[in-house]
């Protein structure tokens, strides 16, 4: 699961308002070398809830020094790009689980796939 | 006067020439008969053919005229015959005498033309071998007790009739020791009823007892009468209710009964009057069997005293008049689950009888659990190695999305759309953790989730593709809510593609490939995409499993009251319901189950032959359904739709937010 896709994901569990970001317990961090495409990387940017990406940096020790506030006119930083490159798209989580912070429910990530099934009723 | 006769006749001739060299080549064309112009002792007679309900003995009488017959051949239901002379000279003679002649038979007049061949190359014997197990013995009971028995059958309704009876569509029908039930194609085995077997069959069930052919003797007898025209669609006996052996006699007048093997061999064979029908292991378990509704049946000439079992010898055909005809099917109730070695036709070795159409969401889960989510975790790889080749205007809405798109594609497979559009950042998810998992191997991102509660922010995405999936739900609120549920991920102005598969296969005259690929033989599986091979034996297989569950619509006169049955589809056919099985036939354990074969010699063939076949649940959708279902949700409009090769397909914009309160988190 690369960083971004967690970016997305929400808990989906009956009954709960606050289930964003779902908190990332890792027990296996891979980090894939990816070309860097700049454009790709600061059309992203506008897109994503940017805290919540800060926090899942820090919860995998690659936070890269990312500033907690988006800074203004990244489209011309290529070094804040390269960062953002690596934190959204070259780190992965392949074991571990993913939790729901208000229903403590987890989901667990096997092999890089997160599985967000829930059960019946849930 | 002496000149325009001379005309008229010419432009008969003419008439006669063309007609003649039509016919030569149809043959040509069709049967791949080459004739030739110069004169042989060998021709062929078209319109002259038992399939042109000629018989053998009116033809024969007419080529006499023309000189000394070596021989004539009548292959079964083929518009030709072919005829032999004993010289070159009287093949030239018949040729002139007869080209053109009309020969009256049964209701229509037939037009004969004849056309030199070199040889008569046509295989004179078709198989002839009885399926393993089958035996016909000729008379078995005589002329007196056959009266007898006949009498015994009182098909005169009472009220207190201690025999179930019925008429069927196609025939008429008795019961005596269990009633038959068409509903369910069983018997109540706990319910016998009242006075077991007639009396006047003792004799001739002893006699099968003392010659061997049974060991322990028969507690139930189905009677059918076929009135001349009557038949009954190929079916294998049930395997659950009934012990091995089953045993029918023919009464009345004579029939030819219809055996198939799922490969599609199949093998005519001649019940003539009187005798006894055993049908044993391979031929009562794996065979079909079934009389085509026909006045007239091809039979073997040399008729002394009704001679039995199938001979193919083109030599030797002839067409001969149904009359009514009584059998007595004599079976033995089984009361332990079958353990045949025919495990692909056998009820107590495959799962229970067809699911029903759910109303309830419980049991839409539990259907779409076992019929879908199950089945696709099975046969994932399978699957996915078929699925390679996107759709064109699916892929034409995503290269049409602006760069830096967010995108889902909710029900993603094996991910083939994810990669189209590298300018877009699509994420997938599927309920099949082995086809995400293919994903991520791919490099994708993807995760497994129900496509009716996604977890993915609210308007997190300004594209949604719904390929092939929303047909999986068991119910209209179902497909709703998985419209809805899709609807609340994109943002507003956001664009929804959503493709069903449609019960329309043929649709402005167009049949969709999935009909198609059927006539040209290559194939694609399940309408949506392209499949690497099929084998036409597992479709005929399959085919004629669906004709022995046809049975049970059939000849079940009462209507179902409860929900619809879920009935299988058979692959590459036009859909019959909108809520039906779709079989799916593995590859790929086959060469494992060879390898495993291989070392050990006494596996039985149909054992190592059998491949497993999966069925998945689709709920296919008529025209203006989708647009309906998608209207049903608020805040969205429906930009365009259209059919798509035997799918319909609905492009959505969302113009409201904020109306669900479903989700969860932001």
């Amino acid at each position: 699961m690369k960083l971004l896709t967690h970016n997305m994901l929400t808990s989906h569990v009956k009954g709960v308002t606050k289930g964003y970001p779902l908190i990332i317990k890792a027990t296996e961090v891979k980090v894939n070398e990816l070309d860097f495409n700049a454009q790709f990387v600061s059309r992203m940017i506008p897109k994503l809830e940017w805290p919540a990406l800060v926090q899942a940096a820090e919860w995998l020790g690659q936070s890269q020094e990312l500033p907690d506030t988006l800074i203004p006119d990244y489209e011309n930083d290529e070094e804040f790009l390269r960062k953002v490159h690596r934190v959204l798209l070259e780190v992965e989580v392949i074991e571990g689980c993913l939790q729901c912070p208000e229903s403590g429910r987890e989901f667990p990530i096997s092999k890089g796939v997160p599985n967000m099934l829930l059960n019946e009723g849930e | 006067m002496e000149s325009s006769r001379s005309v008229r006749r010419t432009k008969e001739e003419k008439k006669l020439l063309r007609r003649q060299i039509k016919a030569s080549h149809t043959l040509l064309k069709h049967e791949d008969i080459t004739t030739v112009s110069h004169p042989t002792k060998h021709l062929v007679v078209s319109n002259g053919g038992l399939g042109n309900g000629v018989s053998r003995e009116s033809l024969l009488e007419v080529l006499k005229e023309g000189g000394t017959v070596e021989s004539l051949l009548t292959p079964p239901s083929k518009p030709y015959a072919f005829v032999s002379y004993s010289s070159i000279e009287a093949g030239q003679n018949a040729y002139t005498l007869l080209n053109g002649r009309t020969l009256q038979c049964q209701d229509q007049t037939m037009t004969l033309y004849f056309s030199y061949v070199v040889k008569v190359d046509c295989d004179r014997s078709v198989s002839c071998a009885l399926p393993p197990g089958l035996s016909v013995l000729e008379d078995f009971v005589s002329l007196e007790e056959e009266l007898q028995i006949l009498k015994a059958v009182d098909w005169t309704p009472h009220a207190d009739d201690v025999t179930a009876q019925k008429a069927l569509k196609h025939r008429r029908v008795k019961h005596y020791g269990y009633e038959f039930r068409y509903d369910n194609n069983n018997v109540d085995k706990d319910k016998p009823l009242p006075g077991g077997l007639p009396v006047e069959c003792d004799a001739l069930l002893q006699r099968c007892l003392a010659g061997g052919h049974i060991s322990v003797l028969p507690d139930q007898l189905t009677v059918n009468q076929y009135q001349s025209g009557q038949g009954i669609p190929p079916h294998v006996d049930t395997h659950s209710p009934f012990e091995d052996t089953i045993l029918s006699l023919s009464l009345g007048a004579k029939t030819v009964m219809d055996f198939k093997h799922p490969d599609g061999r199949s093998v005519a064979v001649v019940l003539p009057e009187r005798s006894l029908l055993v049908m044993k292991g391979e031929s009562r378990y794996l065979w079909t069997h079934g009389i085509t509704p026909r006045k007239f049946d091809v039979v073997p000439v040399s008729e002394t005293g009704g001679s039995g079992v199938m001979t193919s010898d083109l030599s030797n055909l002839t067409l001969s008049r149904r009359d009514t005809r009584t059998s007595l099917t004599f079976r033995k109730i089984r009361h332990t689950p079958c353990n045949c070695a025919y495990p692909s036709v056998c009820d107590s070795q495959r799962p229970p009888s067809p699911p029903v159409v759910p109303v309830a969401e419980g049991d839409a889960c539990r259907l779409e659990s076992q019929y879908v989510h199950q089945v696709y975790e099975e046969i994932s790889s399978h699957f996915s190695s078929t699925r390679h080749s996107p759709w064109p205007k699916v892929r034409d809405f995503l290269l049409s999305l602006p760069p830096g798109s967010f995108l889902a594609d909710v029900g993603c497979g094996n991910g083939k759309y994810l990669g189209i559009n590298p300018a877009v950042r699509a994420v997938g998810c599927d309920r099949s953790v082995n086809l995400v998992q293919i994903c991520i191997e791919r490099g994708y991102d993807a995760f497994v989730s129900d496509a009716l509660s996604v977890p993915l922010r609210r308007g997190s995405c300004d594209a949604c593709i719904s390929i092939a999936v929303i047909h999986h739900f068991a119910t209209q609120e179902r497909r709703r809510a998985a419209v809805r549920e899709l609807i609340r991920l994109i943002k507003v102005g956001g664009r929804a593609l959503i493709y069903v598969w449609a019960m329309e296969q043929e649709y402005n005259n167009q049949k969709s490939k999935y009909l198609k690929e059927e006539a040209s033989g290559s194939s694609r599986e399940g309408g949506e995409e392209l499949k690497t091979e099929e084998n036409k034996a597992i479709q005929k297989e399959e085919h004629d499993r669906n004709m022995i569950s046809d049975i049970r619509c059939t000849d079940d006169g009462l209507s179902n009251v409860t929900q619809p049955k879920i009935h299988v589809h058979t692959n590459r056919t036009a859909f019959l319901s909108q809520d039906l099985l779709v079989p799916w036939h593995l590859k790929g354990n086959m060469e494992n189950k060879k390898g495993a074969a291989s070392g050990c010699a006494d596996i039985p063939v149909e054992n190592a032959k059998q491949k497993p076949v999966f069925h998945r649940y689709y709920h296919v959708f008529q025209q203006g359904e989708l647009e309906e279902l998608c209207l049903g949700v608020k805040g969205v409009k429906v930009l365009r739709s259209y059919h798509d090769q035997g799918n319909w397909c609905v492009e959505l914009e969302k113009t409201h937010g904020n109306f669900s309160i479903i989700a969860a988190g932001k």
